[in-house]
């Protein structure tokens, strides 16, 4: 394994020289190909990659990166092991901060954090250090090669509930569990996951990976029941006063779709985004000989909207089968919000991207099955509340595109079954939790949050952050009955 | 995990089930519905639950047998298990001392409107219930019905018992003919049947509960595959109904969006069941 280091001669590399490498850009399955399957589109890094890459960091006396990451990993130090050889200390040095390095190395959206702030991404001739793929690298080759079997401490003798199965909750119940709580999840569907599982294609972050999670937390005795919809099945007070947990996590994230609210929207072929990835990826229909769910296919398939979910479905779209799959959005490309490798994935494949258009109403036909949409074009006016620049209808720009389905991608709204089902915590003006940045701490006794269902929808990596935090809380909590 | 502990075939491609779900069974109240699967790689499909015994921790279902998943769930037998089974889903019903409750069931939707009868008897209401069938030997849970209600009046469209025709003209003879005073209606049964219903008590202003069956895929509000318009505004039947004003629901929305994958269906029911005479 340290056969590609050599570390004296790396040590002592000049700064200079660090800064004539060229950054390693991943391989990834041709464009033409990919678009028609579902397989993961970069095949990651090889260890000489790994290494090459890993030179290129300078190991600032201020490692701005650190400040970068939402979870502060030491990435200078990380960074250091791998240019060491030593990946197996990498991926061991990450897990200090962030329990799901696989995942977030490729969901993460870099260029906002850690690599945005990276110093020699500031010059002008040099590129940030590909943090997030080297990231992806360690944690990749740590599943291969390394023990990722977790020590738990011995029996603290109190249970932990925890209310959904997404990032939050893995997380929370992951530390608990090595803290030595005995931790429930409670998730309302049939696998836990939450958007990793429903949400995220399997061509961004393959199932197996977070299976291979999920076994972890399984294998740490972390006891994992489906199908409980808390608030329905049972609710948090129940948790408490029926089945004996001292302490409730809530992370039940912040999915329920919205939806433009324009005329035909009721049609036939205009989805949700959470509707059409859920059939795709969690009731797996892409692959019809073995699963049941159905799923249409066409000619024309047009998304609303810019986010990571609208790159999501506007990509599921084209490996259906549609000739077509373009995105409609009413800002410009500089407000498109996705993460920027799935922006450029996505145009490597052959969507299109159409900016500054607004839908205004859906056309069907006799069989109430959407045939055409009626858009009008957008100018951007004065900045909103989000800081971005308002746009604006131009009169008569108005439209007709014919389209074969429609999918809605402009956000989501909190879920109120939990909320409204349970008195005594309390909620913002658009119905999430209120709960403490640095605790996770609800307005309700041993009632924590964390993730998408506190801060509406945000990043998987802020979602672990909650958790980690509301880990810590909880187990302070319960070691001093402190509220 | 949720084992079938009874099944019984009640004719026409009807089968009642009772199932172990001792979650569900504790917390199941009228008007409520379950999602299952079959296995591991099937759809999730919605039911409402006809009753729960507390005791016995089970459910009981009544579910027509149309394409491929219901066709596997009538395969199954006492000792089998489903994959999944989660719920008690949904809004229940409103139940309250109203006065006169018709309770309107058609096809399995008698199922459905059981224990909603039964709890508006308990709460002290004139439950009458109609129900209907093609004809007599297909009607379903009558001795049920009749425990559940103060009156039952049956509807054969071949008239080989109770009244000739449909529920509507039993609903229509009690508020035109008979006159009598009714508080609420509840109707559920096919999409149809609750349209005419609700066209019925609209004139009288009779307020009218129908319970929605729109398709569903997680039924916790997170796809809005299940998304009725109700007084043109969208609702999600999983999560805010699925009873709603029958006098405010867009029926002819709700058809349509149920045919959508009427193709896919048919060419997976027709696979499965070549499949299956294979074996
Ligand atoms: C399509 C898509 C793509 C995305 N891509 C990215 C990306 O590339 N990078 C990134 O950082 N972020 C991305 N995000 C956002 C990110 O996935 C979320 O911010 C993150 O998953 C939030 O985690 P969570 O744990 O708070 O909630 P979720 O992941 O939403 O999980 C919540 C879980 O709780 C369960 N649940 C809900 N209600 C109940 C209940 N009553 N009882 C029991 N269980 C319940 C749900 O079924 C779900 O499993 C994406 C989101 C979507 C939808
Ligand atoms: C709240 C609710 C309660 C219901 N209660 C009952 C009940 O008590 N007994 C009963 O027999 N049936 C009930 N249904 C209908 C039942 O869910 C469908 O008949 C079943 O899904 C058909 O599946 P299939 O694969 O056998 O048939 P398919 O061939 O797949 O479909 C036949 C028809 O059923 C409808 N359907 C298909 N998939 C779904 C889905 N995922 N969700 C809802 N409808 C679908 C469509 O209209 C379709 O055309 C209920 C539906 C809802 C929404
Ligand atoms: S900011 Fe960039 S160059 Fe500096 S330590 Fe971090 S990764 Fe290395
Ligand atoms: S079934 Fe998904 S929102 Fe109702």
């Amino acid at each position: 394994m340290d056969k590609n280091a050599n570390t004296s001669r790396q040590n002592s590399l000049e700064t200079k020289e660090r800064l004539k490498i060229k950054k390693h850009e991943m391989r990834c399955q041709p464009p033409e190909e990919r678009r028609h399957n579902f397989k993961e589109v970069p095949y990651g890094y090889s260890p000489e990659e790994a290494v090459e890459e890993a030179k290129r960091c300078i190991r600032c006396k201020k490692p701005y990166c650190i400040e970068g990451c939402p979870v502060n990993i030491d990435i200078p130090a990380f960074v250091k092991l791998i240019e060491e050889g030593d990946f197996l200390g990498a991926a061991k040095k990450i897990k200090e901060n962030n329990s799901l390095p696989a995942i977030c190395g490729r969901v993460c959206p870099q260029e906002d954090q850690c690599e945005k702030v990276c110093t020699i991404g500031k010059r002008k001739d040099t590129l940030s250090v590909a943090i997030g793929n080297l990231e992806r690298f360690v944690a990749d080759y740590e599943s291969k090669y390394g023990d990722i079997h977790i020590e738990t401490n011995k029996g603290k003798g109190k249970k932990i509930a925890v209310v959904g199965g997404g990032p939050a909750g893995l997380t929370v119940a992951g530390d608990l569990c090595k803290m030595g709580y005995s931790v429930s999840i409670f998730e309302a569907l049939h696998e836990i996951g939450g958007v990793l599982m429903y949400g995220i294609p399997e061509f961004r972050l393959p199932k197996e990976i977070l299976l291979r999670e999920l076994k972890v937390l399984e294998d740490m005795g972390v006891e994992i029941f489906t199908n409980e919809v808390i608030g329905k099945t049972i609710t948090v007070d129940e948790l408490f006063n029926e089945r004996g947990y001292s302490a409730v996590f809530i992370g039940t994230g912040a999915g329920t779709p919205k939806f433009l609210n324009i005329p035909g929207e009721e049609l036939n072929g205009v989805y949700s985004a959470n509707e059409f990835l859920t059939r795709v990826n969690l009731m797996r229909a892409y692959n019809k000989s073995e699963y049941d769910t159905p799923i249409k296919c066409g000619k024309t398939l047009v998304v609303f909207g810019a986010g990571n979910t609208a790159m999501d479905a506007v990509r599921t779209g084209l490996r259906l089968g549609y000739d077509d799959a373009i995105i409609f959005y009413r800002r410009s490309r500089k407000e498109m919000t996705a993460r920027l490798e799935e922006v450029h994935h996505a145009e490597e494949e052959g969507v299109k991207f159409e900016f500054l258009i607004n839908p205004i109403r859906f056309i069907g036909d006799e069989n109430h099955n959407v045939t055409a949409v009626e858009c009008e074009r957008m100018e951007l006016g004065e900045p909103d509340e989000s800081g971005r620049r308002r746009p604006i209808p131009i009169k008569g720009s108005e439209f007709i595109t014919p389209i074969d389905a429609a999918v809605i991608a402009i956000g989501t709204n909190v879920n109120p079954i939990v909320p409204s089902s349970t008195p005594g915590m309390s909620l913002n003006k658009w119905g999430y939790i209120i709960a403490d940045e640095n605790t996770g701490k609800t307005t309700k006794k041993g009632v924590f949050a964390g993730g998408d269902i506190v801060t509406g929808a945000a990043t998987v990596i802020l979602a672990m952050g909650a958790g980690k935090k509301a880990a810590v809380a909880i187990d302070k909590y319960l070691e001093t009955g402190i509220w | 995990m949720y084992e079938i502990v009874g099944k019984k075939n009640l004719g026409e491609g009807i089968n009642l089930y009772n199932i172990s779900a001792p979650d569900v069974a504790l917390k199941a109240l009228p008007g409520q519905f379950i999602i299952l699967r079959v296995n591991k790689n099937g759809e999730r499909v919605p039911i409402t639950i006809a009753n729960s015994d507390k005791n016995d921790k089970t459910v009981t279902i009544l579910v027509q047998t149309l394409g491929k998943t219901t066709h596997l769930l009538s395969e199954l037998n006492v000792g089998d298990s489903l994959a999944d089974v989660v719920g008690p889903l949904g809004v229940p019903t409103e139940i309250e001392k109203f006065g006169t409750v018709v309770c309107v069931g058609g096809g399995f939707g008698i199922a459905a409107i059981y224990p909603i009868a039964k709890a508006m008897k308990s709460a002290g209401n004139n439950v009458i219930s109609i129900i209907g069938a093609r004809s007599k030997g297909l009607l379903l849970m009558e001795d049920e019905m009749r425990s559940a209600s103060n009156e039952v009046l049956v509807a054969t469209n071949d008239g080989s018992y109770g009244s000739k025709g449909i529920v509507t003209d039993v609903l229509r003879e009690l508020i035109y003919d008979k006159k009598i005073q009714i508080e609420r209606v509840i109707a559920i049964g096919p999409v149809i049947m609750m349209k005419a219903v609700s066209d019925l008590t609209r004139e009288k202003s009779i307020k009218t509960t129908v319970s929605l069956n729109p398709i569903m895929i997680d039924g916790t509000g997170m796809c809005g595959a299940c998304r009725v318009l109700v007084d043109k505004k969208t609702k999600f039947a999983c999560v805010d109904g699925p009873d709603f004003d029958g006098h405010l629901v867009d029926f002819d929305n709700l058809m349509n969006r149920l045919k959508f994958y009427k193709e896919e269906e048919k060419a997976s029911y027709e696979c499965h069941i070549k499949e299956h005479h294979k074996l």
